[in-house]
């Protein structure tokens, strides 16, 4: 019982302290915009574009969520992506995290939801790492603008290397230690 | 980008009107949850769009600057720590990356500079914090920004 109230008052502390960095941000924003008007039209347009593409996409992904936590038994993930999942798990991972599902402040609240499924750390360290720099449509113009050549070896050699990193941060950690 | 829009909203209504055929009440609870999350998220969401319009209309002159005059591992690695505190979607990062190329920066740097900017945001801290917590926020971009490092080093002895 106590604990379950200490978590509430934890998570409220968290949600009061989001809304004092909104506020601040929201503050500078204008000060900016009052006192360099060069750069406002910039500022303004960028956070307007941001806002849009995230309108267009992140209700879909909390339903996305919503369903993943109804639908998914704990089980499965632990099976797939859990501690003793191997390798089998990193290429699930990897696949799961190259799929094309939009930008990268998506994909923290969907690695939350899956450690608490049981998740490893090492899967959501590639997980996310995929997901940023190695998604399948991006790929395409990683390909039309940078060739073949740098596609491949920078590909090859992400997947090496966020293997070994999620490894590394897994010994590191103890799984606790997240939220 | 608009096909991305058009099939991730596609799939999630297939998939939701699936889950309402097969168990209304589970499906009502999922959307439950959904709005449960985007209350919890939405200021640190907004705070985010907020500081990437703050640093992109302040800096993205100086950042073409840098560029134009890019050379030796100083040049680099203020490259690398310019990738880390822009955040960019990698759609738009690699036609930039292209440029640059193109005006003669160097392979590494070039991948230096995808990596960072795609793997690691400053300005998408707050929201990684309050997911995953701080320990695992800080590891992650600490080990993101050496192996961009590698990486793009090796890249550049490859190629």
């Amino acid at each position: 019982m106590k604990i379950q109230e200490n978590m509430k008052t934890k998570k409220n502390k968290k949600n009061y302290k989001s809304l004092i960095l909104l506020g601040i941000l929201f503050i500078a924003t204008l000060v900016i915009i009052k006192y360099s008007p060069d750069n406002s039209e910039k500022i303004i347009d960028t956070s307007i574009s941001y806002f849009i593409q995230m309108a267009k996409v992140f209700p879909a992904v909390l339903i996305l969520m919503g369903l993943f936590s109804v639908w998914i038994s704990k089980e499965f993930v632990m099976k797939h992506l859990g501690e003793s999942s191997g390798v089998k798990g990193i290429i699930v991972a990897f696949i799961l995290g190259a799929l094309p599902t939009g930008p990268m402040f998506v994909a923290f609240p969907m690695a939350q939801g899956l450690i608490r499924k049981g998740a490893s750390i090492t899967n959501i360290v590639i997980f996310l790492s995929a997901w940023a720099c190695i998604k399948l449509p991006q790929e395409l113009i990683e390909l039309q603008f940078l060739g073949i050549e740098f596609m491949l070896a920078r590909l090859g050699m992400t997947i090496i290397f966020v293997t070994i990193m999620g490894i590394i941060i897994n010994k590191l950690m103890n799984k606790n230690q997240i939220n | 980008m608009q096909n991305t829009t058009i099939i991730i909203n596609g799939l999630v209504i297939l998939l939701l009107i699936i889950s309402f055929f097969k168990d209304q009440s589970k499906t009502i609870k999922s959307l439950k949850i959904a709005g449960r999350s985007l209350i919890k998220l939405a200021p640190t969401i907004l705070s985010v769009i907020l500081l990437i319009g703050i640093i992109y209309g302040l800096l993205s002159d100086k950042i073409a600057l840098l560029f134009g005059q890019e050379n030796g591992s100083a040049g680099f690695i203020l490259i690398a720590v310019l990738g880390s505190v822009m955040h960019m979607p990698s759609l738009l990062a690699f036609p930039l990356a292209g440029s640059f190329l193109m005006e003669g920066a160097s392979i590494s740097s070039v991948a230096a500079f995808i990596t960072t900017l795609t793997m690691i945001g400053i300005v998408t801290l707050p929201l990684e914090i309050q997911t995953l917590g701080k320990k695992f926020t800080i590891y992650r971009n600490v080990f993101s920004f050496l192996i961009a490092i590698i990486i793009a080093v090796l890249m550049g002895v490859i190629l």
